[in-house]
């Protein structure tokens, strides 16, 4: 018995580690060919690493300022959608009317709409409102599109929070807002950050959005403008597209680095999402 | 300190006392909803309603339909389930969704959670990190790193020829193949995080019980622990399903659709037909049927929770 429990613990290691290698495989490419002055699409170990793509795309046209854009428009965004998505989950969460339950099947419901068949619409209302090239106008269509979902996780968290603190600060003459400010939020913050998270995580790969709504080049987010290592010129430089995306990488992985260090990781949102 | 209960409002769980109460403390109460409410109005339901408006006109940035937009009734349904490129992309979409959704996600991000239960805290880690890493990948490098990979010279092809198999280029032999490979690679992670919370839930004590009776480890899978998670694997399949119906980027830039119309799924081909060709009231067409296929898959979604929670 104890032979064959070892037995298939040792199969399940082996499995997932051959799991595990194929997910990796894919990334060798992009680690090689960053460092590598001659890269080509052929995964080859360089054979004198050198630094030489980073610095290429290391300037304000090709990096530094799709990256701001991209900052902006997802932390603003993403921002946006937090502070609706809180203030829209309290009453959900702490009020019983006849509102609430055909109110989140609406917001389940949206979740479940497919973005990309409304950006031609979106397209043509951005046109009327003169909204189209905007960061604002953007910003306010990126938050509102994940704010179904975010509505709906941020409040599977608040219902974590017990009401009885709040009924206490109440029957001190606190009102619903500062109750929300003062014990609700403190008390469930790391659910915020959960959603926060990975509602900029999601964003900041969104490609389509500003693809379709951003149009001149000095506002174009990192997610778009990577696009353009694809020009009229042919072949691309494969070494600086690979340098340019593990830079443009880099910010969700350092915030996905803070998620796992001190908020249970992504397994926090598994917990919420299958509710 | 007073205690009076008409000044406490009344939490969730309890019913509702509508009667001492002036209708306005309803109406402040929910004010909150206001900024969601009013960007998901503007932002969502104004342009699915000039979707609904603009698929039975004739609109185009050029030509006559630029002009002066007519309503056409039903000709750009009948132009679309007449087009061979359109019943085409409807095809394909249902292949990808099949295979990269319902099949790959699903199935290996629920295998992947199973094995890590049995599997080694290093090992755990490493391949959480893996998968997960590859989720939060922008989906543009996602793109390119797999496109790379499916490449004449890429990565599989070296794998290939050093165990003696032929390669080719993949995006060009089966495009829809790699683009779907492409989508499980980039979507486990989801998968695999609803399931490990899922499974966390599962009392061990049940699934020991049912090994002290005999059931094997298969046996156990299907008739115990399956069973337990079932309201989860409703969730993930119906939210996964609908993620990978909207997939645009990533076949993008992988493909662009080609070669040809060989990986054109849905939202591509309402891409190429409203902008490429500035057939505004034919793609917002095409946008409308996204969006019934996605209500559709929505609703059964809603009824298959709300029959679970009753």
């Amino acid at each position: 018995m104890i032979a064959r429990d070892r037995i298939s613990k040792l199969t399940a290691n082996l499995i997932l580690l051959a799991l595990g290698i194929l997910f990796v495989l894919p990334l060798l490419w992009v680690l090689f060919a960053s460092v590598n002055r001659t890269a080509g699409l052929r995964v080859e170990l360089p054979t004198s690493p050198t630094f030489a793509n980073f610095k290429a795309v290391l300037n304000v046209t090709t990096t530094y300022r799709p990256v701001l854009n991209g900052l902006i428009l997802c932390g603003g965004a993403a921002l946006l959608t937090m502070v609706c998505a809180v203030l829209a989950a309290y009453p959900l969460s702490r009020f019983k009317t006849k509102f609430n339950r055909p109110f989140l099947l609406t917001v389940l419901f949206c979740t479940g709409l497919p973005i990309t068949a409304v950006m031609v619409p979106v397209y043509g209302l951005f046109v009327q409102l003169n909204l189209v090239d905007t960061l604002g106008g953007t910003i306010m269509f990126m938050a509102t599109s994940s704010l179904p979902f975010a509505i709906w996780l941020t409040k599977t968290f608040m219902d974590g929070v017990p009401i009885s603190l709040e009924e206490a600060a109440w029957v001190d003459g606190a009102s619903n807002m500062k109750a929300l400010r003062r014990i609700v939020l403190p008390l469930m913050w790391p659910g915020i950050a959960v959603v926060l998270i990975f509602t900029f995580i999601g964003m900041w790969g969104n490609f389509f959005v500003p693809f379709m709504l951003l149009l001149s080049p000095e506002r174009l987010p990192a997610s778009v403008s990577i696009f353009t290592f694809f020009g009229q010129y042919g072949e691309p430089n494969y070494g600086q597209l690979a340098a340019y995306s593990l830079i443009y990488t880099t910010p969700v992985l350092l915030l996905y680095l803070l998620l796992s260090r001190k908020l249970g990781g992504a397994f926090a949102l598994g917990g919420a999402i299958k509710g | 300190m007073t205690t009076s209960a008409s000044a406490v409002p009344v939490p969730a769980g309890r019913k509702a006392d509508r009667n001492g109460r002036p209708r306005g403390a309803n109406f402040l109460k929910m004010m909150p909803l206001a900024p969601a409410i009013g960007l998901m109005l503007v932002f969502l339901a104004g342009p699915i309603l000039y979707c609904v408006y603009a698929a039975f006109t004739n609109m185009a940035l050029t030509g006559t339909g630029a002009a002066n937009v007519k309503f056409v009734g039903l000709d750009n349904f009948r132009k679309a389930f007449g087009s061979s490129a359109f019943t085409n992309s409807i095809w394909l979409t249902l292949v990808f969704t099949l295979i990269s959704a319902i099949i790959g996600q699903n199935t290996l991000g629920l295998g992947l959670a199973l094995l890590m239960r049995r599997s080694t805290k290093f090992v755990r880690n490493f391949v959480g990190t893996a998968v997960i890493g590859a989720w939060v990948l922008p989906e543009i490098v996602a793109a390119y790193l797999l496109s790379a990979f499916f490449n004449d010279d890429g990565t599989l092809n070296v794998i290939l020829h050093k165990v003696g198999l032929p390669g080719q280029d993949w995006l060009y032999a089966a495009p829809i193949v790699a683009v779907s490979i492409a989508n499980i690679w980039r979507g486990t992670a989801f998968s695999m995080l609803v399931y490990s919370a899922a499974l966390s839930e599962v009392p061990k004590e049940i699934e020991e019980s049912a090994e002290m009776d005999g059931a094997g480890g298969w046996r156990r899978l299907v008739f115990v622990t399956v069973p337990m998670i079932s309201r989860a694997i409703m969730t993930n399949l119906m939210l996964i399903t609908l993620q990978t119906l909207s997939v645009f980027g990533l076949i993008y830039a992988m493909t662009r659709g080609g070669p040809g119309t060989k990986s054109q799924t849905l939202p591509l081909y309402m891409y190429e037909q409203a902008f490429s060709f500035s057939q505004i009231g034919y793609g917002t067409a095409i946008a409308l049927v996204m969006l019934a296929i996605g209500a559709i898959f929505s609703l059964i979604y809603l009824r298959g929770l709300n029959s679970e929670a009753a």
